[in-house]
């Protein structure tokens, strides 16, 4: 030990300096580094605003949107609009659109309905997620009204109809003529929010 | 050093003809889609351009370490900058780039252009298969490999098609433009044709599309290409591709089938057809996890010779397959399997393993019809 | 490589310092850079031969079509071990033994900067590995997800001894996090008085840039990790769509890490090899500043490229097209460094020790690697070569004849300085050999199988992948065994008989400041500055 500290004192002023010098460069380089940890974290939300924006992966369907009321339907075209439903891994619900496809104006909105029921033999809580492909079709397709805009509520056994009110914008490129509106159902007991309303206005229960 | 270089060169030439000896594909199918035959070129262009760069490269190298070497009188030279060069050798590369990003460009945009298709098939990805749906046709089916669990563990001699064959294939059209649309149900795969040129990850909560237009009748053969668990090389992809007017025909057969199927149920199984259909069910559903010899492989897979269940009442034997155990490898097989399977695999395992007689003992029937399964099924469903 | 000349009078060793400790305590508590650069050299070779036989064990089940050995989810898990080892317990940790053997003596310093971060940072590695090893043991089955543990295989779908995995990880991450900032500090605060930057060696420059590559990018993995880890047990939902999260922003965090990734494991060796071509070449390094500026430019390009990992997730077409272009870019730099390598050799008078043939061989192989990088560049044709066996080809093209080969290559090179003991030169000259062999069986035929269409990460395939995937376990066991060679050389150099004095230059044509010093260099060396000139 104490022939450290001897050679430590010969090289005194010399591994002073550089001690001081070493603090600065240490210290702003830790800032980086818990910087860029932050930066990871701000990935998220990052990439929810840019899903959203050019409307990938369906994260611009999520949220209600309000019709401008001067919006008039392009009646010059057509798209047809089918629609998909996929059940995750465990959860027992039937979960069908009640129309395979339909055919709709640009600008036009439409109501439509999906079919769940509760087969799990438990009450339980759902999450519908949708995804619109294709993907340059996506952030025109929009919603005033998804039972995807809160989880659902079930109780065992229970059925009804979900509303799906919804437009296409009419700026959207002349070139798309088919869009495919998919929803996944997941069992979301263990993101239950607790804050929300868990019925969508216009739920139909049968 | 020249004894090991001729050494090398003999080594491989040997190892060339070996591999010419090989018959097997050397390269990337040219595939019976455009988008296959387009990608096939493109990577033969992008191939050639390497090996010309190469050969340029590899050729200086093997030059100067002949024509340099300090043993044969070579003294060193003394530059070590050269800006013209520099800007050359910077300039050049990035023209060569250019000139293959273009095509690819080109080809990617094709990819991306799924309009004006005739056809839709929704693709889902599941742990260990496939389900394929024909949307506007209403069918819809799993397709799950057929290669027996004998073949993998040596038991039986291989077939052909070993790993690469299902039951149910995806029957399409020739020369229909077809939009595929892929999901997942748990983890992601991916679907993935070399013939066809497609590959499109399956996704869970969202939903992606691709195309396909098959120029030409056959069957193609693909895997899954995304890691998604234990099973994950035994999910394979076939895809028949037949004439529009075949298509059709199979089309309304399938549609006929599934009337067929529910008056199945009505039909009384003698327990020797039940055994019969149960082990072949068993062996391509539950043997994978389960085992032949029903040890299981245990904590993931439970052994099922003397479990308490399969040999316990018979319903809630039934009801555990019906609904699976949710959060384990477990799946509700009552979405896949008729009653009649079911009722099968159950009479199957019941009997299997010395369960037959631990269940006389209990005094628990060995024998599980298709009406026990859709009594269970219509408990469980919460109805 | 810069030319530089020191006063003799002061780089003797001063014999008023005491050598090392005997015994456990001196490498348990040891702050002397070479100490800690010989922990982390012996603990790579180590987890060499531990992910090397998982790899053999890999290579038997793929042997035939069939079950061989093992069942898949063994399997699943030994593939997963075998690319966490070789890329956080092999290659990671050599490099920075390297850096802590080479760096102070390169620039004319008596240490690192930091000596008891740079203990500390060695020592969190056994600590880690021990972890990572004991899900082996426990009663689920290990990490089974790959390397690349994409969520939700690894979230939701994940056995218990994920969280392991996570823990182990993050150490892993703080140790290499720790190494770059002492290396960092090292380099701008220590350097010898007249060490400008465009005089520091290649070595140094390239584990600069490494270092500040791996400040930026390994906390993103501690936070991928430990979004994993929330995910699992605190019911967020980053990477799971059933709370409204989504399962590719996973593989967006783990490629902006991973992409990175790939050039710190190989950019350190690009340094080894500019020295060693120009020390047997007798020629100075063609183009330093180019070559300085090329790997600056590597390391900020592969910043902005990680999505080519994703190109068939069904991203827009205007993030596939930027992220095909962004990606060929990157060849425009490397293809600089490897033609001025070139220059270098060109008009040189050159000779073929090992360090020159395994140089040699990293310059063709790597070259190799880097094309089929180049095709995998391509989108549409990425479409049919993504997952396939193709990628496989490709990654060890560029890991284990690039990365592993620099490693050789810089041990061959240094050894005789770092112990005052010469190699044996037949046997390294086997080595070598048996090493290319080995290496070019194993993994040439793999681009084949991966056009055909064999997919990766499967443990039985299809009747007509048989022929190749043989010949590709009798490569690798070729490869495996030719390392014992290495083993035998090196146990000889350190323990063996002395081979007689060596001298201060040991090889013709090197330069820099640590050829000044005596073989072997003492314990402290450069405790009173150098002055260059």
């Amino acid at each position: 030990m104490t022939k450290k500290l001897v050679d430590e004192k010969k090289e005194g002023i010399k591994v002073g300096q550089a001690r001081k010098s070493n603090k600065k460069l240490i210290t702003l380089l830790v800032c980086g580094v818990i910087g860029m940890f932050g930066f990871c974290y701000m990935l998220i939300p990052l990439y929810r605003l840019i899903c959203e924006v050019e409307g990938i992966n369906g994260q611009a369907a999520n949220k209600p949107t309000l019709v401008a009321s001067d919006m008039q339907p392009d009646k010059t075209r057509t798209i047809k609009v089918d629609f998909s439903t996929t059940i995750s891994k465990d959860l027992k619900f039937r979960f069908i659109p009640l129309a395979r496809h339909i055919t709709i104006h640009p600008g036009e909105r439409k109501l439509i309905y999906f079919y769940a029921e509760n087969l799990s033999g438990k009450n339980i809580t759902v999450q519908a997620i949708p995804s619109i492909t294709p993907m340059d079709a996506a952030r025109y397709l929009k919603k005033t009204e998804c039972f995807c805009f809160t989880q659902q509520y079930f109780y065992k056994g229970e059925r009804a109809d979900m509303p799906v009110y919804f437009f296409i914008e009419p700026t959207i490129s002349k070139k798309i003529k088919e869009v495919t509106l998919s929803y996944t159902l997941f069992d979301a007991t263990p993101y239950i929010k607790k804050t929300e309303e868990h019925f969508t206005k216009g739920r139909i229960d049968l | 050093m020249q004894r090991c270089f001729w050494r090398v060169i003999l080594f491989l030439s040997i190892l060339i003809s070996f591999s010419a000896n090989a018959a097997h594909e050397l390269n990337m199918p040219y595939g019976v889609t455009p988008i296959s035959q387009q990608i096939y070129n493109l990577h033969m262009a992008a191939f050639y351009i390497c090996c010309a760069i190469g050969s340029i490269v590899f050729g200086v190298l093997i030059y100067s370490l002949i024509k340099f070497r300090k043993s044969k009188g070579a003294k060193a030279a003394h530059f070590h900058e050269h800006l013209g060069i520099e800007l050359l050798w910077t300039t050049i590369p990035f023209l060569i780039l250019v000139a293959l990003a273009i095509p690819a460009t080109i080809v990617l945009q094709r990819i991306h252009n799924t309009d004006e298709s005739s056809l839709t098939i929704k693709i889902t990805g599941y742990q260990w298969k496939w389900k394929y749906e024909y949307l506007d046709q209403g069918i819809r089916f799993f397709s799950n490999l057929s290669t027996t669990l004998d073949q993998i563990n040596n038991k039986a001699p291989k077939n052909k098609w070993f790993l690469r064959e299902v039951d149910k294939p995806l029957v399409v059209p020739i020369n229909t433009k077809i939009k595929l649309l892929v999901t997942s149900d748990d983890v992601i795969h991916a679907w993935w044709v070399p013939d066809l040129g497609v590959k499109q990850d399956a996704i869970p909560g969202f939903i992606h599309e691709n195309w396909m237009q098959i120029m030409k009748p056959g069957t193609y053969r693909g895997q899954c290409g995304e890691l998604c668990g234990v099973n994950h090389g035994f999910m394979p992809i076939v895809v028949e591709a037949v004439t529009q007017e075949q298509f059709d025909a199979w089309v309304k057969s399938n549609r006929e089938a599934k009337v067929i199927q529910s008056q199945q149920i009505e039909k009384k199984m003698t327990e020797n057809e039940l055994l019969t259909l149960g082990k072949t069910a068993y062996e391509r559903n539950c043997a994978m996890c389960h085992q032949p010899t029903g040890l299981g492989l245990p904590p993931s897979f439970p052994q099922l010779k003397h479990s308490h269940i399969v040999t316990g009442p018979k319903d809630s034997n039934i009801a555990f397959i019906l609904t699976g155990v949710p959060g384990t490898a477990m799946a509700a097989f009552g979405d896949q399997l008729d009653d009649a399977t079911i009722a099968g695999i159950v009479t199957y395992i019941r009997n299997s393993w010395g369960n037959d007689a631990v269940n006389f003992k209990n005094k628990n029937p060995t024998l599980v019809t298709p009406t026990d399964v859709m009594k269970v099924r219509q408990k469980t469903s919460g109805v | 490589m810069s030319e530089t000349t020191v006063d003799k009078h002061h780089h003797e060793h001063d014999d008023h310092h005491h050598g090392p400790e005997a015994g456990l305590k001196r490498w348990l508590f040891t702050t002397n850079h070479k100490d800690i650069g010989t922990l982390y050299l012996i603990f790579s070779f180590i987890m060499l031969f531990v992910g090397g036989a998982m790899a053999l064990i890999i290579r038997i089940e793929l042997f035939e079509p069939g079950k061989v050995l093992l069942d898949p989810e063994y399997f699943n898990q030994m593939t997963t071990m075998h690319g966490l080892i070789m890329v956080f317990g092999v290659i990671m940790p050599a490099m920075a033994g390297l850096a802590n053997w080479l760096i102070p003596m390169q620039i004319g310093a008596p240490d690192m900067a930091l000596p008891r971060l740079n203990n500390w940072s060695f020592w969190l590695l056994p600590f880690a590995f021990s972890m990572l090893f004991s899900t082996l043991l426990m009663k689920g089955p290990a990490p089974d997800f790959g390397w690349t543990f994409y969520a939700p295989l690894s979230t939701t779908y994940g056995p218990a001894s994920t969280d392991f995995f996570i823990f182990s990880i993050h150490m892993m991450g703080a140790s290499s996090i720790m190494a770059a900032l002492n290396i960092v500090v090292t380099i701008f605060n220590m350097r010898a008085p007249g060490m400008t930057w465009f005089k520091l060696p290649m070595f140094v420059w390239s584990w600069l840039v490494t270092a500040f590559l791996l400040l930026a990018v390994m906390p993103v993995l501690a936070g991928c990790v430990t979004m994993m880890l929330m995910d699992r047990h605190f019911h967020t939902s980053f990477f799971n769509a059933a709370g409204g999260g989504d399962p590719l922003l996973f593989q967006h965090v783990f490629w902006f890490f991973g992409h990175p990734e790939v050039y710190i494991l190989i950019l350190p060796g690009f340094g080894v090899i500019s020295e060693v071509i120009s020390t047997f070449s007798r020629k100075r390094l063609f183009g330093y500043v180019s070559m300085v500026y090329a790997t600056i430019m590597i390391a900020i390009v592969g910043f902005v490229v990680w999505m080519h990992h994703m190109f068939t997730t069904g991203a827009p077409l205007a993030a596939q097209l930027y992220f095909m272009y962004a990606t060929m870019l990157v060849a425009v730099p490397t293809g600089i460094k490897v033609f001025n390598w070139l220059a270098t050799l060109f008009k040189g008078s050159i000779t073929f020790e090992t360090p020159m043939l395994f140089a040699l061989g990293f310059l063709v192989m790597f070259t190799m690697g880097g094309f089929s990088g180049l095709m995998l560049a391509l989108v549409p044709s990425d479409y049919q070569y993504r997952d396939s066996y193709f990628v496989v080809a490709h990654f060890h093209y560029v890991l284990v004849s690039g990365s592993l080969f620099t490693i050789l290559t810089a041990v061959y090179f240094w050894l005789p300085k770092w112990t005052g003991r010469m190699y044996s030169e037949t046997l390294g000259q086997w080595h070598f050999w048996l090493s290319v062999i080995g290496m070019n069986l194993t993994f040439l035929p793999m681009h084949f199988l991966g056009l055909a269409g064999m997919p990766r990460r499967i443990p039985d395939y299809a009747l007509q992948f048989t022929d190749f995937n043989q010949i590709c376990t009798i490569g690798a066991f070729i490869f495996g065994f030719a390392q014992l060679i290495f083993l035998y050389i090196i146990v000889k150099a350190c323990f063996g008989k002395s081979t007689g004095h060596l001298s201060n230059q040991v090889w013709e044509g090197a330069h820099g400041l640590e050829w000044g010093l005596p073989s072997p260099v003492p314990y402290h060396t450069f405790e009173t500055a150098p002055v260059i000139k």
